[in-house]
């Protein structure tokens, strides 16, 4: 079966504290060529069916009310996923 | 006066609340997320904690249960609702509420008696307050700060809206020490502090006469309960 996949990022100028985190943990490890790291949430959506443009309309009103918070995030991306190399659709 | 506490998979305040409700002199209603019935309460409260496990973001999931079209419908014929926490959470992802709540800007739980300035004693929920009078209840959340376009916090703060506002210390980066609003009738009002562990002498936070003798939180009961005395 098709999975749609949703990326949702917190908001460019909002300050992101895991993600400064995680940039705090390289620069400990002596990673100092990375100078941030934002971290946000990708969602998988397995669709029961073929994914035509009614399925990915539905996605994304989905994406912009349920999956993400326009005032704190941005979905920055929505693309079904390859099928895995074997699979039969 | 019956006040509903509506309790989500994953609240822990909820019967503080309740007992909150009935320290003030209300009945308190037991409600449950999974129903489509208010019972006939008079006023609500989203109680704080972690509906959901936090999952997709805080009060997300939990704005979606069944019971929340009950309450937005009963929010927006002016039943008053208090959203504590998890609740403000909830108010704010069902946008009863503008702005959102995003992680503290240090990036740790905290958990402290703190200090509050009523911005606006208006509000169904803090009209037993006087105006800039400073309270002290306790604050506990990871993911408390309040932020909004500035837009949006220009017309909250234009239509005075804030409702309690951080003093001594900012616990989580809140844009301008925000710690609660209100929408626009001043029925709805949502805040990170928890009211509800400041009622009984004895288990609230240290005042200056003996430790653990503060109860400025009841006042929010009380409040919403004159208020609807007066109304009624």
């Amino acid at each position: 079966m098709p999975t749609i996949v949703v990326e949702v990022m917190p908001k460019a100028e909002l300050l992101d504290p895991q993600g400064k985190a995680v940039a705090g943990a390289l620069g400990r490890l002596g990673k100092t060529r990375f100078t941030s790291v934002r971290l946000g949430k990708r969602l998988e959506l397995t669709v029961d069916g073929h994914v035509d443009d009614a399925v990915l309309a539905e996605v994304q009103e989905l994406a912009d009310t349920v999956l993400s918070n326009s005032v704190i995030e941005d979905v920055v991306g929505i693309h079904v996923l390859e099928a895995p190399a074997g699979e039969t659709h | 006066m019956r006040i509903g506490v509506v309790t989500f998979p994953g609240s822990l305040d909820d019967r503080d609340a309740a007992r909150a409700i009935r320290l003030a002199g209300a009945e308190p209603v037991a409600l449950w997320h999974g129903e489509h019935d208010l019972h006939g309460v008079d006023a609500l409260v989203l109680p704080g904690g972690f509906s959901y496990g936090d999952y997709l973001r805080c009060g997300a999931i939990a704005s979606l249960s069944p019971i929340m079209a009950e309450v937005i419908d009963a929010a927006n014929s002016g039943m008053p609702v208090l959203g504590i926490c998890n609740g403000f959470q909830m108010l704010a992802e069902a946008h009863l509420l503008e702005g959102g709540l995003i992680r503290n800007d240090h990036g740790l739980f905290i958990c402290r008696d703190q200090g509050l300035r009523v911005a606006n004693a208006l509000t169904d929920w803090t009209g037993g307050f006087a105006a800039g009078q400073e309270i002290t209840i306790p604050l506990k959340n990871g993911e408390g700060g309040f932020i909004a376009s500035a837009d949006t916090l220009e017309r909250l703060e234009g239509e005075d809206r804030v409702v309690v506002r951080y003093v001594g210390m900012n616990p989580n980066g809140s844009l301008n020490d925000i710690a609660g609003i209100t929408h626009a009738r001043g029925n709805v009002v949502g805040l990170m502090p928890h009211p509800e562990h400041a009622v009984e002498p004895g288990f609230g936070p240290d005042t200056d006469d003996a430790m653990r003798s503060g109860t400025d939180g009841i006042t929010f009961f009380t409040s919403v309960i004159e208020r609807m005395l007066v109304s009624a």
